[in-house]
């Protein structure tokens, strides 16, 4: 067997969920952070519908951008998503199997599960789970979700999150992820580098802040309007990510101090809430009289000591 | 009839160190049960992989014995008619029923037959509230909203009570006697009996014996290694979690270019260890080689495509750690200072760089010479570095590595390299003079500041480790011969230090608690002092005349409470009677000065004979007043020590 391309190895994951029942999904066209952020997992696995979805969502994080000179470090990297819900029993056989569809042979390789739980603090949301580990490279996050918008969920999904560059770097043995075939006759780099190192110029040098917070402001308001005086949730979701996106931007320009952070975090985290609380309420009216306040107050669940939580990156990063 | 019986809990992967805890408790309420149930039966085996909590037991009987109970009913006096409905009442008949004299009188009594239970159906009953019970740090739900919790989703369970299943189930999934192997290199459903079940959990891939999966690990690194001037670097955590992170571990060797060896070989284990669990490798002199070993669970690397895998990835690794070193040498230490303004250190106290400055201070206020002030000066600017944010094990240890780059002399740089130190109870204090002091200095201002603030820990709420922190400024002082005597120490932080210190002499350093409290009493703010002087009780606590004299001084300390004698009437040596009373003055004035260890024996015998002979409450309130004033001025003499009324007898009446 040839060794497969990077967009080889994207068709055979979305193939194989598909074969599982799965709904092949587009990437969210808003920038997020990481696949989880999408309203097709945000909101998905909230209430009590059934929903299977998979979908590669290309994931920015301003802070981690190297201009492209680092060869597992980038700014925008592409995660593969993949939501069951409920969880079957089977989860980490079909989830192994996935594995074998993309040309593993597993009888060759070391596999193991090491505990690895998490939180987005800005989401409401936090699970239980592991990252997997192929022969010492993290190749998956699994994440059994716990809470969602401040929500304890009412079917348990789980969530796949496989890193594709690192994925496809090991598969085709190479040491950068530019050096990776996208198909027989492109490399990664030939696609992607120039965007690396223009943003990553962008994001530490060149982004206005004072324009950014004004932006913040008006994404805040623009959300806190909708849910006010509105029906509709879907594009409040749409400011939430916005205000995400722009914080990481500030983040990454230094323009958040350590006690301005907590606060920031906070304003997103209440706006998220909020969409949360109002999707609810209009998927599933039985359940519009619970809320979810005490979540939001209630002490978060214990998690593994670390550098303060980012609110968009869930899901650890590139390699390594 | 003696059965043997047999649990296993089959879940997903369990994070290792929950494990050996939760395996403890289990087999605690287990044996708890079968002894609440009285069927008998005793826990011969408990272990456990990632995927399984298994049980076995022996010598369990069939069913609860019958029990039989005298159940008393009304008194005989109340006739024939109470007799029968008492009777009735138990569903038995009056011809049953029995009369026996008791104290009050004679009384209708009927003996109760309780059929025992059949052992397979306490358990089928108990055993999932047993399973459910296991406590963990932090538990999930997967069967949807207010399902069962526990710390991962449980897929199957045995229950063998000799060749039956025991029915039960827990969150769907039915008790049986099919057991699972190894994900890559077991059978997912295999049959099996009280005999076999270890060796089919082992041709399925899975060692059992959490002893034999960590012997197989040291057996083949050390075949790894054999012949090849190579050691291992021990590591008895890292092997604890290898244990339990596999079902079955096989290692290899990998290597990687020596290139990498010129980065510090503090850096490069801890990339090893922390974000790869790799043993590290050491050649003969005890440097660094350019090996690892990493442990695979499964049984082979066929191809050597998991020992290439992973010193891919290794590589990876090793370079974003050269990459971070080369960025950070270029912004050094000191220009780093301003940084430090925007780094938290708690939120209600301020930032590192405020911190910094205090310590600065503080280390001055020691007495601390000026290569420990600018060590303290430049402690904490490793915080700023990529290499700290990526490695946050290694604060500290890379500024000294910094400091020590970037020419600081070796007293400053040493002095930031150990400030961390000591890391718990055990393991060193720093190896420096200005080390230790630095050290101190930091514990010493996160303690002050925090309680300044109201960050006071309470029961195992202790979210700044403060504990830790008081347990490393009394090792620095005590074991570092610091003289340190608690500047700024506000009352609720003396109480604090106060346990601390009584926990560090009485658990770590083994001092009877009794002793400890005495010499504590006597004063513990000079901890040097109060060493020593405990050194000194602890070695007379064995001699004879100890506990008695001890007795004496609480019989002493009782007597002048009740009289509620205070300090002020002078004595006079006039008004002294002949005899005991004048002896015992003379043995004090004889011996004033002199150890401890030489007083009490003489001592002993005039303390007993004047409270023998000589009436301390004696008529004449002058007399009486005077010999109040020659006890307290004993207890005095003594009281600089030790308080000897907090000594407990060990021979009590």
């Amino acid at each position: 067997m040839t060794t497969p391309t990077f967009q080889d190895t994207v068709f055979a994951l979305k193939k194989y969920w598909s074969d599982r029942g799965c709904i092949i999904q587009e990437p969210y066209d808003v920038e997020v952070g990481a696949g989880t952020m999408a309203p097709e997992t945000f909101l998905r696995v909230l209430g009590p519908d059934p929903y299977r979805v998979a979908y590669v969502q290309p994931s920015r994080r301003p802070a981690d951008g190297r201009y492209g000179e680092n060869p597992n470090r980038l700014y925008k990297h592409q995660q593969l998503q993949v939501i069951l819900k409920p969880s079957p029993a089977d989860v980490i056989d079909q989830y192994l199997g996935s594995l074998k569809a993309i040309g593993i042979d597993l009888a060759k390789h070391d596999i193991k599960f090491e505990e690895d739980n998490w939180e987005a603090p800005t989401l409401g949301a936090w699970g239980i789970g592991w990252q997997v580990m192929l022969d010492g490279l993290e190749i998956t996050q699994f994440t059994y979700f716990q809470q969602c918008g401040g929500f304890d969920l009412d079917l348990v999904p789980a969530e796949l999150t496989y890193g594709l560059e690192r994925l496809c770097a090991f598969l085709q043995n190479v040491d950068s992820v530019y050096d990776i075939q996208w198909t027989s006759f492109t490399k990664y780099g030939q696609v992607r580098f120039e965007e690396e190192r223009q943003f990553s110029k962008y994001n530490f040098e060149l982004a206005d802040v004072q324009m950014l917070w004004q932006l913040f402001d008006l994404h805040e308001r623009e959300c806190q309007r909708l849910l006010a005086t509105t029906d509709v949730v879907l594009p409040a979701y749409d400011q939430v990510l916005k205000c995400s996106h722009i914080f990481n931007l500030l983040d990454s320009r230094g323009a958040i101090s350590v006690t301005e952070r907590v606060g920031v975090i906070a304003r997103v985290r209440k706006l998220a809430l909020g969409v949360a609380k109002a999707w609810i309420a209009q998927t599933n009216p039985p359940e519009a009289a619970a809320t979810n306040e005490s979540a939001t107050t209630a002490p978060h669940p214990p998690v593994k000591p670390g550098p303060p939580a980012d609110p968009t990156a869930p899901l650890g990063e590139v390699v390594a | 009839m003696s059965l043997p019986f047999l649990l296993e809990i089959g879940t997903e992967e369990i994070p290792d160190w929950m494990i050996v805890p939760a395996l403890n408790q289990l087999q605690d309420m287990f044996q708890a049960l079968l002894d609440q149930h009285s069927v008998r039966g005793k826990l011969k085996s408990a272990d456990a992989t990632p995927r399984r909590l298994v049980l076995k037991a022996y010598g369990l009987i069939e069913r609860q014995p019958d029990t039989e109970d005298l159940v008393p009913g009304p008194p005989k006096s109340a006739g024939p008619n109470a007799a029968a409905g008492f009777a009735k009442k138990l569903g038995s008949t009056p011809d049953q029923l029995i009369v026996q004299t008791t104290p009050k009188g004679e009384y209708y009594f009927l003996t109760k037959r309780t059929h025992g239970q059949a052992t397979a159906a306490i358990l089928a009953r108990e055993l999932p509230n047993l399973i459910l019970k296991i406590q963990w740090p932090k538990t999930m739900y997967w069967n949807g909203k207010g399902s069962e919790r526990f710390i991962r989703p449980i897929r199957w369970l045995v229950a063998l009570l000799d060749n039956s299943v025991i029915p039960f189930e827990i969150g769907g999934v039915h008790s049986g006697d099919t057991t699972a192997g190894h994900r890559l290199l077991g059978k997912s459903s295999i049959l099996v009996t009280h005999g076999d079940f270890d060796e089919q959990l082992r041709t399925n891939g899975v060692l059992l014996s959490s002893e034999k999966r960590r012997e197989k690990i040291e057996t083949e690194i050390a075949g790894l290694l054999a012949g090849k001037a190579l050691r291992v670097k021990p590591d008895p955590d890292l092997l604890h979690t290898l244990t339990y992170i596999t079902e079955f571990p096989t290692p290899i060797l990998g290597g990687f270019d020596s290139q990498y060896l010129e980065l510090p070989s503090e850096v490069l284990i801890t990339v090893m260890r922390h974000h790869q669990k790799y043993f590290s490798v050491e050649d003969s002199k005890g440097s660094l080689a350019p090996y690892f070993i990493a442990v695979m669970n499964t049984n082979a690397d066929p191809d050597g495509l998991v020992r290439h895998g992973n010193e891919r990835v290794l590589r990876a690794r090793f370079n974003d750690a050269r990459f971070f070193w080369q960025q950070d040498q270029k912004k050094k230490l000191e220009a780093r200072l301003p940084d430090l303004k925007n780094v938290t250190f708690q939120a209600k106290v301020g930032s590192y760089f405020e911190k910094t400055q205090r310590m600065v201070h503080l280390v001055a206020e020691l007495g601390g010479s000026k290569n420990a002030q600018r060590a303290a000066l430049l402690s904490k600017t490793d915080l700023t570095t990529d290499m700290v944010k990526e490695f946050t094990d290694l604060q500290g240890i890379v500024g000294g590595l910094y400091a020590k780059a970037q020419g600081e002399p070796e007293p400053v740089w040493r002095a930031i390299y150990d400030h961390y130190k000591p890391p718990s109870m055990e393991g060193d204090i720093p190896s420096t003079a200005d080390g230790r002091l630095l050290s101190l200095a930091d514990k010493w201002d996160t303690l002050r500041s925090c309680f300044d603030v109201g960050l006071i820990p309470s029961g195992s709420r202790d979210p700044f480790a403060l504990r830790r922190a008081a347990q490393g400024v009394v090792r620095i002082v005590v074991e570092g011969q610091v003289k340190f005597d608690f500047p700024g120490m506000g009352e609720d932080l003396s109480e604090f230090m106060r346990d601390r210190i009584e926990y560090y002499f009485r658990d770590v350093r083994n001092f009877a608690y009794d002793v400890a409290r005495a010499c504590m009493a006597a004063g513990w703010q000079d901890l040097l002092d109060l060493e020593s002087r405990l050194k000194r009780v602890q070695a007379v606590r064995t001699t004879p005349d100890f506990e008695p004299i001890a007795a004496s001084f609480k019989r002493i300390k009782n007597i002048l409470r009740q009289a509620n004698y205070t300090d002020g009437a002078a004595f006079r040596e006039d008004l002294l009677e002949p005899g005991p009373e004048k002896d015992l003055h003379a043995e004090i004035n004889r011996s004033a000065g002199q150890p401890l260890e030489s007083r009490i024996g003489p001592l002993r015998p005039k303390v007993d004979l004047f409270f023998d002979k000589v009436l301390v409450n004696a008529p004449d309130p002058t007399v009486r007043r005077n010999r109040l004033a020659l006890l307290h001025s004993l207890l005095q003499e003594f009281s600089t020590i030790a308080d000897f009324s907090e000594i407990v007898s060990e021979n009590k009446e």
